[in-house]
C-alpha cells in the first residue's frame, strides 16, 4: 500500500536519511528497528507529512505524493501515533478520541458538538478493540502510559485509517503495559490495517512484525522478511554486531 | 483479552463522590471565594448590600469581567496577551478620533475601530506563530508600540492628550444605547456593560465545551503538537482567540468612550495583569489547556466586589492590593493542586 524508494532527507549538511526503501502491505505490520539517531523519527516524519522527503520516491497504491502537512497524510489514511505526543493529557478521554474530528450537530453558529454522540462511540470503538474505560469524561492524564497509547491506536483504527504509524509505543511502559499495546498492535493488523512499528527494542518488534527495516546512521542495514532473519540475527544486527564482539571482548579482558 | 485492563481500571479507580466531582471544576474555588467576600463585605459595610452599591461593584466588574473572559479563552489557547489593557484605550481614541477630528458618524467611527482592533489581534497571534516566539514577548512588544502610538497620535491630531467631544459627533445618542445606556431596575440606574458581560461569558462558556473550535481552544492549549499531529488547525485556533481578545477590548473601549465622552491617551496601562489575575482567580492554570470562562467572569466580580467593598467600608484602598496578592496566591495553589491530580500519571 505505501512504498518509498531510495528516500532521502537533509537538514542542512546533516544527510539524517538516505537511500532507505521498504514496503507496508495491508495486514502486516513493518517494524523499523535502530539505534538512538538511527534516522527511524525522520523516516516517520516524512510518511505522517510533518517533514518532506528530497530524495526518492513516497508511493501510496502506485502514486506518488508528498504531504505538506499531518492532516494531508491523515486524509490520505495515515495516522501517527507519536511516543509522548499521542494525547492531550488535560482533555477527558472521549474529547480526545474526537478531537480533530469532533461529531457536530445543528448548522450555521449553532453548530455544536454532539457530546452524547462523542461519548457513545468512544465507548463502543474502545470496546471493540477490547479496552473497558469505566468512564470517557476522565482527564487522558489520568490514564497509564498503555492505556493512553491504546485510545490512540483506537482513534486511529476508528477513524478509518488504512496505515497506522506507532512512534516507539513501548519505549517508556513496563514489561506487561507494553504486552497489552503489543496486542492492540496485532488486532488492527487482523482488522487489515498495515502498521509501521518503530521500536528500538527488537523483542517486541520480533512477535508482531512481518518485515524488520534496520538502520543505522540513517542508511539502511536491510530489509528482512519474516522468514530470512531470527531474533537474534535481528538483536546482532542492531547492536552493532560486531562491534558488540568486539566490545564483549574488551570487557572480557577487563573481567581477567 | 479485555479482563487485564478492565480490572487494572477497577481496582485503581475509586467511585468519584460528590465533592470529588465538584473539585474538578474548574470555577468552584472562585465561586466559593466571590461567595466568601460577598458575605464579608455584606456584613462589614452596611452599604454594600444598598441597590446603588449593588449596581456599582457589578458595574467595576463588567468591563473587567468582558476582558478577563476573553484573556481566560486565550490563556486556555496556551497565550498571554499583554496588548490587552492598552487596547482597550486605543479602541477608543481610533473612535474618538475618526468621530471628533475626521467628523464621521459614530457607528462608521466604531466600525473602523473594530477593523483596527481585529487587525491588531490578528497581527498578535501571526507573530507569535510564525516566528514560534512565547506570546509573552511578543505582545509586551505590542503592548509598548501601541502605548506609544496612543499617546503620539493623539498629541500629534489634537495637541494634548486627550481626545473629547464625542457629545456633538453624528450618532453618539444612539450607539450611547447599544454601549453605555442604563437600566433601571427598581429606582437603581443599572450600566448596559453588566448585560455585555454576562452575555459575553455565557457565549464564550458555550463556545468552550459545546463547540468544535472549543475543543480546539482546549487542545492547541493542553499540547499544541499532540493537535497539530491529529489534524487540528492549531495556527487558526490561536489567531482566532488573538482576535477575540482584541474584540473585546473593542466592546470595553467603546462602552468607556461612549459613557465618558472622552478619553484619555494613556487609559489602560496595567490593566492587563488585573485581566490576567481575574482568569487564575478563575481557574485558568498559567500553562494553557484548562480554564473557564464562568470562572473569568466570577473571578472579575471577585475584582469588583473587593474593589468597591474596601470604599464601602471606608478603608484604604491601598489595602485592594494586599487582598489580590492574596487572592491570587490562594487561587494558584488552588490549581496546582487540581493540575497535579488532573496530570498524575500511573505507570
Amino acid at each position: 500500500m505505501i512504498e518509498v524508494r531510495d528516500i532521502g532527507k537533509t537538514y542542512g549538511s546533516v544527510i539524517a536519511l538516505a537511500d532507505v526503501s521498504t514496503v507496508v502491505n495491508p495486514g502486516e505490520v513493518t517494524c523499523v528497528l535502530g539505534d538512538n539517531g538511527a534516522g527511524k523519527s525522520t523516516l516517520i516524519k516524512i510518511l505522517a507529512g510533518v517533514h518532506q522527503h528530497d530524495k526518492g520516491q513516497f508511493l501510496i497504491d502506485g502514486d506518488e505524493v508528498r504531504f505538506a502537512s499531518p492532516r494531508e497524510a491523515l486524509d490520505s489514511g495515515i495516522a501517527t501515533v507519536y511516543q509522548d505526543l499521542a494525547v492531550v493529557p488535560l482533555m477527558s478521554v472521549w474529547r480526545n478520541f474526537h478531537l480533530g474530528s469532533e461529531p457536530t450537530v445543528g448548522w450555521g453558529p449553532l453548530r455544536r458538538l454532539d457530546r452524547k454522540k462523542g461519548r457513545e462511540t468512544t465507548r463502543t470503538a474502545l470496546a471493540e478493540m477490547g479496552i473497558d474505560l469505566r468512564d470517557v469524561e476522565q482527564p487522558v492524564g489520568t490514564l497509564s502510559g498503555g492505556e493512553r497509547q491504546c485510545v490512540a491506536i483506537a482513534r486511529a483504527v476508528h477513524f478509518g485509517a488504512k496505515v497506522l504509524i506507532l512512534d516507539e509505543p513501548t519505549a517508556a511502559l513496563g514489561v506487561k503495559q507494553a504486552g497489552v499495546v503489543l496486542r492492540y498492535v496485532a488486532q488492527a493488523r487482523d482488522r487489515g490495517l498495515g502498521v509501521v512499528l518503530i521500536t528500538h527494542n527488537p523483542h517486541h518488534a520480533y512477535p508482531v512484525g512481518d518485515r524488520f527495516l534496520l538502520l543505522k546512521r540513517g542508511r539502511s542495514l536491510g530489509s528482512y522478511e519474516k522468514g530470512d532473519i531470527t531474533i537474534e540475527e535481528l538483536t546482532r544486527q542492531m547492536a552493532g554486531g560486531a562491534e558488540l564482539e568486539a566490545l564483549e571482548h574488551e570487557l572480557r579482558a577487563v573481567q581477567k | 483479552m479485555s479482563v487485564a485492563v478492565r480490572s487494572q481500571s477497577d481496582e485503581r479507580l475509586a467511585k468519584p463522590g460528590l465533592w470529588d466531582r465538584l473539585v474538578v471544576r474548574p470555577e468552584i474555588g472562585a465561586l466559593l471565594g466571590a461567595l466568601a467576600v460577598f458575605v464579608f463585605f455584606s456584613v462589614v459595610a452596611g452599604q454594600f448590600l444598598s441597590p446603588l452599591g449593588v449596581a456599582n461593584w457589578l458595574d467595576d466588574a463588567s468591563t473587567l469581567g468582558i476582558m478577563a473572559v476573553a484573556v481566560a479563552m486565550l490563556m486556555i489557547g496556551g497565550e498571554f496577551d499583554l496588548s490587552a489593557g492598552v487596547m482597550t484605550a486605543s479602541t477608543a481614541l481610533v473612535t474618538a478620533i475618526f468621530a471628533t477630528q475626521v467628523g464621521l458618524n459614530v457607528w462608521f467611527s466604531l466600525l473602523l475601530s473594530l477593523v483596527f482592533a481585529l487587525g491588531v489581534g490578528a497581527i498578535n497571534g501571526w507573530l507569535v506563530m510564525r516566528t514560534g516566539l512565547p506570546s509573552f514577548i511578543v505582545t509586551l512588544g505590542t503592548f509598548l508600540a501601541l502605548q506609544g502610538l496612543n499617546l503620539g497620535v493623539t498629541r500629534l491630531i489634537t495637541g494634548t492628550v486627550q481626545v473629547s467631544g464625542m457629545r456633538s459627533a453624528d450618532g453618539y445618542e444612539s450607539a450611547g444605547m447599544l454601549f453605555a445606556s442604563t437600566v433601571d431596575i427598581g429606582g437603581t440606574d443599572f450600566q448596559v456593560s453588566i448585560v455585555w458581560w454576562v452575555l459575553f461569558a455565557a457565549v464564550a462558556a458555550w463556545v468552550l465545551v459545546r463547540t468544535r473550535f472549543g475543543n480546539w481552544t482546549f487542545a492547541v492549549g493542553g499540547s499544541a503538537l499532540s493537535s497539530r499531529a491529529v489534524g487540528v488547525p492549531v495556527v487558526r485556533t490561536k489567531i482566532t482567540l488573538f482576535m477575540t481578545t482584541a474584540f473585546a477590548a473593542w466592546i470595553v473601549g467603546s462602552i468607556n468612550i461612549l459613557r465618558n465622552a472622552s478619553v484619555q491617551a494613556n487609559q489602560g496601562i496595567g490593566l492587563e495583569f488585573q485581566y490576567i489575575i481575574a482568569a487564575v482567580i478563575g481557574g485558568c492554570l498559567l500553562t494553557g489547556g484548562f480554564g473557564s470562562a464562568v470562572g473569568a467572569a466570577i473571578g472579575a466580580l471577585i475584582f469588583g466586589m473587593a474593589r468597591q467593598g474596601i470604599v464601602y467600608a471606608q478603608w484604604n484602598s491601598d489595602w485592594f492590593m494586599l487582598f489580590l496578592g492574596v487572592m491570587l496566591l490562594a487561587a494558584v495553589l488552588v490549581n496546582n493542586t487540581f493540575r497535579r491530580r488532573a496530570e498524575r500519571v500511573r505507570r
